[in-house]
């Protein structure tokens, strides 16, 4: 029980690193960042962000610490990608501000065992 | 760039078709489109190609993979575009050199760890490829024989993945030395010596041989019909290289290369069982047209035993390649056409019972059975049979003589002297058997002594024979003049072929 409440909050922890990770990566050109792990019932965006050029960013963040169970950006399904899509426009919905311009990203965080990360950014997947 | 292609064919009966295989790889989610109308077995190449690369140590591309096979309006089928999609792939992300994109075509199936397979109709994919001006295709190793027989191209057989990058990147590879056409002869099993007496069937198989002649052969069970019809490839003569490749082709098509050597030059027989559908005897089926029966006999003897007891239809669907030796196959994706130039051979008991014969003794048929059963047979169908020649049952000096009958190789001889006797003849003309003489010329060029025609003549007035009738005998006639060496066939020909014919009333 010990080992996997353990293993659990490690897991966490490697996710809250992936997403400040890509914050402040964001932050470093020129980005704003609007919101942080905004929840509703449906699910949760990692970072809404607003680029230099205007456009709204919705970026999901997926780490790993390891690429043993497949690419990070792999456990994105068509299933998760559509429901990106809602959650974005009912992010936009909610701060009223629905028609602007925006985008989906994804972003891959690889941890490796030295302790550094490598950032694989995709913009406007979908 | 993040675009590479490479080269597959697709095929629909026996034409192929140049496929460029294009693969984009753009920056987005993970994903695979593959485009161009494709079959199950292909749509299921990706998780092949993925596992071959990952398992031969190459980059599989965690991006938005399309895959495009054009053009894009050809439906496509089977896994033989595992490589090519494999190859476009890698030479997209710049992992081997382009230089053989274009000028290479590629064939194969991708195991899991990235050997390759062999895949069905390698022989007409690379006639296709030559034909589009491609010199040289890697084929999986399991085909090398069935390549081999393109020596226009040249044939680079590949064991696995890896091998064939190593080619790509460094040029090398182990050389395969050339495997010489090895002619197998047919005399390894069956022979003529072994069929005991039946002097009258004998001559029957060897003019069929020698001219192309279909031929029934009625008798009862254990008389030997069947031993004699499976020792008739054993007495045609090889078959020529164009010949080969065309046997081959049909063959490696439908798969069936299993069990006939891929450069075997003898004829092939094919003997489908009596319960055989329509779609099994000329051929057909869903998305992909396999070739039937009458094709894979193409060059060869097509065999039906028990011919009356076949379903209603199935014999008669023989009727179209019987005349024009092609069967063209008409399904909802387009339309084929198979060559099936055959040698049909029916068997037939004369009765249900099987002992209508001689004295028919033993019969226990209703007179209205043994007339029913070989009506079976119909009349379109047997006009189009040369000789029906009955089969007696042996006695009891045949069975026990010691001196066996000639062998095949004799026999054989003796078929190929004639047939070269005809060939010179036939020069000029289009065709090269006998069976093969069109109407028009057998009226001027190809008539029979005068008393032989006018024998024939009678006949027809007499209403004894059709005038279809009247041609095919005369075709016999011309095998029989060629085994016994008359130049032109003589009134004593004549009336072997006419009684080859019209003998036995059935």
């Amino acid at each position: 029980m010990e080992h996997i409440r353990n293993k659990s909050s490690n897991n966490k922890s490697t996710g809250v690193f992936g997403e400040e990770a890509v914050a402040q990566f964001l932050l470093a050109r020129g980005a704003s960042i609007l919101d942080r792990n905004w929840r509703v019932k449906e699910g949760e965006i990692d970072i809404v962000a607003r680029l230099t050029d205007g456009v709204i960013a919705f970026v999901e963040v997926k780490t790993r610490s390891s690429s043993a169970f497949g690419h990070p950006l792999d456990a994105i399904t068509r299933e998760k990608a559509s429901r990106l899509q809602r959650l974005a426009l009912g992010w936009l919905a909610t701060h009223r501000c629905l028609g602007a311009d925006y985008r989906i990203d994804c972003v891959a965080v690889l941890i490796a065992a030295s302790g550094t990360h490598t950032i694989e950014y995709r913009a406007n997947v979908l | 760039m993040t675009l590479g292609m490479s080269l597959g064919v697709a095929l629909v009966g026996l034409e192929g078709r140049l496929v460029n295989v294009d693969v984009d790889i753009a920056d987005g989610l993970p994903g695979y489109t593959l485009l161009g109308l494709p079959d199950t077995a292909l749509t299921e190449s990706r998780d092949r190609v993925r596992s071959a690369l990952v398992n031969s140590q190459e980059n599989w591309p965690n991006r938005k993979v399309t895959v495009s096979l054009s053009p894009a309006w050809l439906p496509k089928s089977g896994p033989g575009f595992d490589l090519p999609i494999a190859i476009a792939l890698l030479s997209a992300q710049q992992s081997i050199p382009m230089e053989h994109s274009e000028s290479v075509l590629y064939l194969g199936e991708l195991a899991l760890d990235g050997q390759i397979r062999a895949v069905r109709g390698v022989l007409p994919s690379l006639i296709a490829g030559y034909k589009a001006g491609i010199k040289s295709a890697v084929v999986p190793y399991a085909n090398r024989l069935e390549a081999q027989l393109m020596v226009e191209m040249t044939i680079i057989p590949m064991r696995n993945l890896s091998e064939l990058l190593r080619w790509l990147r460094t040029n090398e590879r182990e050389e395969e030395q050339e495997l010489p056409l090895v002619h197998d002869e047919p005399q390894g099993g069956d022979d003529f010596s072994d069929v005991a007496g039946q002097e009258r069937a004998r001559f029957a198989a060897e003019i069929a041989a020698v001219g192309g002649h279909h031929l029934l052969l009625i008798g009862p069970p254990g008389a030997g019909k069947t031993m004699i019809a499976q020792r008739l490839p054993s007495v045609l003569p090889p078959l020529s290289r164009d010949e080969v490749l065309e046997v081959t082709a049909i063959h490696s098509i439908a798969g069936g290369l299993t069990t006939r050597s891929p450069l075997a030059s003898c004829a092939p027989f094919v003997a489908p069982h009596h319960t055989a559908t329509r779609v099994a005897m000329v051929g057909g089926g869903g998305h992909y047209i396999r070739p039937g029966a009458c094709s894979l006999a193409h060059r060869g003897v097509l065999f039906v035993d028990e011919a009356p007891e076949c379903g209603v239809g199935v014999l008669d669907s023989l009727r179209q390649p019987l005349e024009s030796g092609s069967i063209t196959i008409a399904r909802s994706i387009g339309s084929v056409t198979y060559p099936a130039n055959f040698l049909l051979v029916l068997a037939a008991n004369p009765c249900p019972c099987g002992n209508f014969s001689g004295r028919g003794r033993n019969c226990i048929c209703t007179s209205i059975q043994v007339r029913r059963y070989l009506g079976k047979l119909s009349g379109p169908l047997m006009d189009r049979i040369d000789m029906r020649v009955e089969v007696e049952p042996l006695n009891r000096v045949e069975l026990t003589q010691s001196n066996l009958g000639e062998s095949s190789a004799t026999i054989r001889s003796r078929v190929i002297a004639a047939r070269a006797i005809a060939a010179e003849r036939f020069k000029k003309y289009p065709w090269k058997l006998n069976a093969e003489i069109s109407s028009r010329s057998l009226r001027i060029e190809f008539r029979l002594e005068k008393e032989a025609m006018n024998f024939l003549h009678n006949e027809l007035d007499h209403e004894h024979i059709s005038a279809r009738g009247l041609h095919k005998v005369m075709r016999t006639s011309w095998s029989i003049a060629d085994l016994a060496l008359h130049p032109r066939p003589t009134l004593a020909d004549t009336v072997k072929a006419y009684e080859m014919r019209e003998g036995l009333n059935v």
